[in-house]
């Protein structure tokens, strides 16, 4: 049940045609690069100054509580992060690629290609987040670095190496756009099979090589897909198309890959955690979260690190291992665990959403001070500067929050059943598991 | 996949139960209205105590004593606040009429962890998180059942 997007004339020019992103790009690296300066340059005080409010709060809401859901991998495709990199990787903007490669053009190793380094980086930020989501210069000191290392690593290796290996928020835009209802897939796989020069990967007259390393033909789902719209623009047989498809329609096929199934934990246990240090009343916690270096962080640091990479994934081996034993199953954990952790992806988005939507409506003041006043510099460039803080919709918070994890529950436990008829176990424990979860999730943030 | 008429007449029981679960009204402990205060230190970036627990139409006041900097109590949902200044006392007299649990917020901006300067108000018992739990169980529970209504297929 897919609808093509691509079908209508006026969609596909505007996909096509590079002007279009690359004035969202232009935007985009403008407010990027804004971010950053704001950091430096702006007040100390977090919550009026552009870099923490327009990045943890506006980006971070439209990210998680539209982007992800809803368009998968959308962000990536206007992200500016690669984008001078990749301009001097071309040697080009806009112009037509030219044939030599520039710069060093190494691949990427082979043991590292997988994403386990985005687990890496993702864990890293997270144990630091409440410098990072405070602390203007702290946020600037990372984003410029993320900045950097994109542009060193287009300038050593080939495509989009930072993007597709490194980049701590693509690992998970990558994992939960399994879950969006939009998809960018090949029509017929034998036209690729018969393509000779596979322009979409090696590049043409017409565009880019995948800067993703992915080669459309093969597409699955949708983890590792940029929808940077290069194939589009080079296919010479008109034979990509963007669809609206079912959500999640990715995860009827379980992974089989054990960096993926620690992603998904790693997701589910941080949203699990934030929401405990950063909106439960325990100051304790927080000051542990925050004192980064003291004793009580290296406390917390352990904490974090022990129940998202030992104690969720054991229980839930646990939980993999009895679902086994009640099937008499033969299939090796090694294959089921990853499996089942699939269908822990909608859990965690809608754990994210719930957090975000906390965080997010309790926030969003800032957005229109911060408006007014970017560097909390005494402006009041749109007469919002002094607004008075307040929480919007706080009567539906609670609410919302349940319909979000409870649906979630549901979508979670119904992909996990698939999960379990596939590969012939019960997802019976799996689904007590999921619910614990939730009714802890529930505890946390009601 | 067309749902059948088996399977849809469970999703409305399921969803009749979900609605019992979300309206139908609690057993209620009654409670004596009475006066209640609590003194509540805030410091950089925390509140102590940080729970509170009242009965419904109990008339409350915080006394909000600062002990570094400025610092604000903003009660969610019931949109009142206070705001004491370094070693000073300031008081928030308020009637617990809403039942429920509430997050109170700084609301003066005293660091880099304002934003998550919280703490909880609880007015007789949580029953939100009851009524979420019960929805939890039930969905968990409804998806179980659920799977036996449909035709076995094997797997691949």
């Amino acid at each position: 049940m897919r609808s093509e997007l691509t079908r209508f004339p006026f969609v596909k020019s505007l996909l096509k045609n590079r002007w279009p992103q690359f004035l969202v790009w232009f935007v985009m690296l403008a407010g990027f690069l804004f971010a950053i300066l704001s950091g430096f340059f702006g007040t100390p005080v977090g919550n009026r100054n552009f870099g923490i409010v327009f990045v943890w709060i506006a980006w971070w809401a439209v990210l998680i509580l539209v982007a992800v859901p809803f368009f998968g991998r959308g962000w990536c495709s206007v992200c500016p992060i690669p984008l001078p990199g990749e301009w001097l990787q071309r040697g080009a903007i806009l112009n037509p690629p030219g044939k030599k490669p520039h710069w060093l053009n190494l691949r990427w190793p082979n043991k590292l290609r997988n994403i386990w380094m985005q687990n890496m980086t993702f864990t890293l930020v997270a144990l630091f987040s409440s410098v990072i989501l405070t602390i203007p210069k702290v946020t600037s000191i990372v984003l410029a670095a993320m900045f950097f290392l994109a542009i060193g690593m287009s300038i050593v290796f080939e495509r989009r190496a930072f993007c597709r290996y490194i980049c701590p928020v693509g690992g998970f835009i990558g994992l939960y756009a399994q879950a969006a209802p939009v998809e960018l897939r090949v029509k017929d796989k034998q036209i690729c099979l018969g393509c000779k020069d596979k322009p979409c990967y090696n590049g043409s007259e017409a565009g880019y090589g995948c800067p993703w390393d992915v080669f459309p033909g093969g597409l699955t789902k949708n983890t590792y897909c940029g929808l940077c719209m290069e194939c589009l623009r080079t296919c010479p047989y008109d034979n990509i198309a963007i669809h609206i498809r079912p959500f999640a329609a990715d995860l009827e096929k379980p992974s089989g890959r054990m960096d993926e199934a620690f992603k998904a934990f790693i997701m589910l246990g941080a949203a699990m955690i934030y929401a405990g240090v950063l909106l439960g009343p325990w100051g304790k916690l927080k000051l542990a979260a925050y004192s980064v270096g003291s004793l009580s962080w290296f406390g917390y640091a352990a904490v974090f690190l022990a129940f998202i990479f030992g104690l969720l994934p054991v229980l839930f081996l646990g939980a993999v291992s009895i679902g086994k034993v009640l099937t008499k199953s033969s299939l090796t954990l090694k294959k089921a665990f990853p499996a089942f952790a699939t269908s822990l992806v909608p859990l965690g988005l809608m754990f994210w959403v719930a957090f975000s939507l906390s965080f997010v409506l309790t926030n969003a003041t800032y957005i229109f001070s911060s408006l007014s006043d970017p560097l909390g510099w005494g402006w009041n460039l749109f007469g919002t500067a002094d607004l008075t803080w307040q929480p919007y919709f706080s009567a539906l918070l609670l609410p919302l929050q349940t319909l979000v994890l409870v649906g979630g529950l549901l979508w979670t436990a119904r992909t996990a059943q698939k999960v379990g008829v596939k590969v012939n176990i019960s997802a019976v424990p799996v689904i007590l598991f999921t619910t614990i979860a939730t009714l802890m999730m529930l505890g946390l943030l009601l | 996949m067309a749902l059948s008429k088996q399977q849809w007449i469970f999703i409305f029981f399921v969803v009749l139960a979900g609605a019992v679960i979300t309206v139908a009204p609690l057993p209620v402990y009654a409670a004596t209205p009475t006066q209640r205060t609590f003194r509540v230190e805030a410091s950089q970036f925390a509140y102590s105590p940080a729970i509170l627990k009242v009965n419904p139409g109990d008339t409350v006041t915080i006394e909000l004593v600062s002990k570094d900097v400025v610092h604000g109590l903003y009660v969610d949902e019931y949109g009142t606040s206070v705001t004491a200044d370094p070693g000073q006392t300031a008081r928030l007299t308020f009637t617990a009429s809403k039942p429920g649990s509430f997050r109170f917020r700084c609301n003066v901006t005293c660091g880099a962890m304002h934003p998550f300067m919280i703490g909880k108000i609880q007015v007789g018992s949580n029953t939100w998180l009851w009524r979420a739990s019960g929805l939890t169980v039930l969905a968990a529970l409804a998806i179980l059942i659920f799977q036996n209504l449909i035709p076995k297929t094997r797997g691949t």
